[in-house]
């Protein structure tokens, strides 16, 4: 199906920025997660795609089909919204769990159980 | 009787809403089909006897929100710039921040808020003494963080959850 004849070219402009922002987004959080040493700081970079990366990629689906279809399409916050607070749970799973063992391997760069 | 027909107003309104943005329809079916599901789903929550936070301050909460959006922006840019810099060293490390906040509910947007900003990541919390370890990736300040996490994040969380 080919739908891009269909948007006027400033919005097919506005949504390929959104969309090649969200991506790159993503990409630079993917960058991140493989360049970085410890568990701890690879934890951060991904964030980018979940957070600036949903949003964009999400904006850029609302542009393009409210003007596509006949009625605005506003469905795409829920994305974010489920994004934003599920992605979190798994996070702090993850560094707690990298916490635990670490603390049992008695790793001198954490923590000990109360500071 | 419209307390046991609808113990969690809120929540009932709120699936509504998304089962209809879902449908991306308002037509009487979808409507009844969707305030179905809100009412069997929230008559089950009542089992699970959730704390509830009774919410009244909506300005602050809109206040939090813009705060959130914010801080969230700035840091996918600073963190992107990290990233980016082939030479850059950040200092990342643990933080031990004493917290005041005691709802559940409170706590809980704190740990999403800390955790959905990609510079920093919650890590643990102790109930009982209320100590708190997040992750930062490039933690300059360590007082300048405390500082900013309390006034901005823990202050107003108090004012809506715990008033």
């Amino acid at each position: 199906m080919n739908v891009a004849p269909d948007l006027p070219v400033w919005a097919a402009i506005v949504v390929a920025l959104l969309v090649l922002g969200g991506a790159g987004m993503a990409l630079v959080g993917s960058i991140g997660l493989l360049r970085f040493g410890t568990f701890y700081d690879r934890l951060h970079p991904p964030t980018l795609g979940t957070s600036a990366g949903t949003v964009l990629i999400c904006a850029a689906s609302v542009v393009c089909f409210s003007l596509l279809g006949t009625r605005i399409s506003v469905h795409e916050i829920l994305v974010v919204l489920f994004m934003t607070v599920t992605t979190p749970v798994t996070f702090m799973l993850l560094a707690r769990a990298a916490l635990y063992r670490d603390r049992i391997e008695g790793d001198p760069g954490v923590p000990r159980s109360d500071g | 009787m419209i307390r046991r027909l609808l113990p969690f107003p809120f929540l009932a309104a709120s699936l509504l809403i998304m089962w209809l943005l879902l449908m991306q329809s308002v037509s009487l079916g979808q409507v009844l089909l969707g305030a179905l599901v809100a009412l069997v789903a929230t008559w089950s929550m009542t089992r699970v006897r959730p704390v509830t936070s009774r919410i009244t301050k909506w300005g602050k909460v809109m206040r939090l929100l813009a705060i959130v959006v914010m801080d969230v922006t700035r840091s996918n840019l600073a963190v992107a710039r990290i990233v980016l810099s082939p030479g850059a060293r950040q200092h990342s490390s643990f933080l031990h921040i004493p917290l005041q906040l005691k709802s559940p509910n409170a706590l809980a947007c704190l740990a999403l808020i800390i955790t959905a900003t990609p510079g920093s990541a919650w890590v643990q919390f102790d109930r009982g003494s209320g100590m708190l370890l997040i992750h930062v990736f490039d933690l300059v300040d360590e007082d300048d963080w405390i500082r900013l996490l309390k006034s901005r994040y823990e202050a107003l969380l108090m004012e809506i959850f715990e008033p």
